[in-house]
């Protein structure tokens, strides 16, 4: 199992990404923005950071970026895809997921540990937990207020694809405190605290966010 | 030489945290007028000889693709004299 884990200028956390997906047991694939060779990758994750210095828009310019042209055209034929934080934020402004990431409704920059309830387990990255599970994993955003208009908000919450949602305060303003969605298809999510930075109990909060990568290989064993 | 600008600015349903924490600081120094602020993007633009209508047209889908985000902004193109 091969998961490809981005690199854009002004990304920081793909090094505990491909940690973790190591962790998870497949492989970690280096991925370079300027590159559009997708090096025969199963799966792929935007990891966070500040891509392109959140110049413009976070994520507006990284969407641009060879590798994501790619992307894009492969997660529309399925291909599992994963957004994490910044990575979010470049899959909203592409499109391939609905709404907006903007900021934090107190301004403030959030560096914390939060419960998040998972409420859908059927897509390739959440299938490893029990749905209304409650795991503990890093959230650290500045521009992490989810955002859609009434329709979209409804039409994600009666399709099942809001994948996980905050536990407790509201921590940035973020719609029906919408921590995660999914596509139509469900193989693309969004998700803006860390699971990556939550693997083992030494460096982390919890083991929690493991279950995100060892999901992708169920996925694709199955 | 012609300046294009482009101005881009959150829709009005969308919460502006940028321009309530203008709109506070404002009395704070004494100034008083405010009910409300909302705080934008100016993107200016300069090509050369007077802009043609094509080219506005490229300014629009500029703005629609890349300078605004349409699911949360809204922009006007004008050409300044």
């Amino acid at each position: 199992m091969r998961v490809g884990v981005v690199t854009f200028p002004g990304t920081l956390d793909d090094r505990d990404a491909a940690r973790a997906v190591r962790a998870g047991g497949s492989e970690a694939i280096e991925l370079w923005h300027g590159d559009a060779d997708l090096k025969n990758v199963d799966a792929v994750i935007l990891p966070g950071g500040f891509s392109y210095g959140d110049y413009l828009r976070c994520g507006a310019i990284s969407r641009f970026a060879p590798v994501m042209t790619s992307i894009i055209e492969q997660a529309n034929k399925g291909m599992p895809l994963l957004g994490i934080c910044n990575g979010f934020q470049v899959l909203c402004e592409s499109h391939l997921l609905p709404g907006a990431l903007t900021r934090n409704s107190d301004l403030h920059f959030l560096c914390k540990d939060q419960v998040i309830l998972i409420e859908n387990t059927n897509t390739p990255w959440t299938s490893s937990f029990s749905k209304g599970q409650e795991i503990l994993i890093p959230l650290k955003n500045g521009e992490g207020s989810f955002q859609c208009d009434d329709a979209t908000l409804a039409l994600l919450e009666g399709e099942g694809r809001i994948i996980a949602r905050y536990v407790g305060e509201n921590p940035n303003g973020s719609r029906n405190l919408i921590a995660g969605i999914t596509n139509t298809r469900g193989n693309v999510v969004g998700l803006m605290p860390h699971p990556e930075h939550a693997i083992d109990t030494l460096t982390g909060p919890s083991a929690d966010g493991l279950g995100f990568f060892t999901s992708i290989l169920n996925a694709m064993v199955k | 030489m012609a300046k294009i600008v482009v101005d881009v600015m959150l829709k009005p349903e969308i919460l502006d945290p940028q321009g309530n924490a203008v709109a506070s600081a404002l009395p704070r120094l004494g100034f008083t007028f405010a009910t409300s602020v909302r705080q934008g993007k100016r993107f200016e633009i300069e090509v050369a000889g007077e802009p043609t209508p094509a080219q506005l047209a490229e300014v629009e889908k500029a703005a629609e693709v890349l300078l605004s985000n349409p699911v949360i902004e809204n922009y006007v193109v004008r050409v300044e004299k």
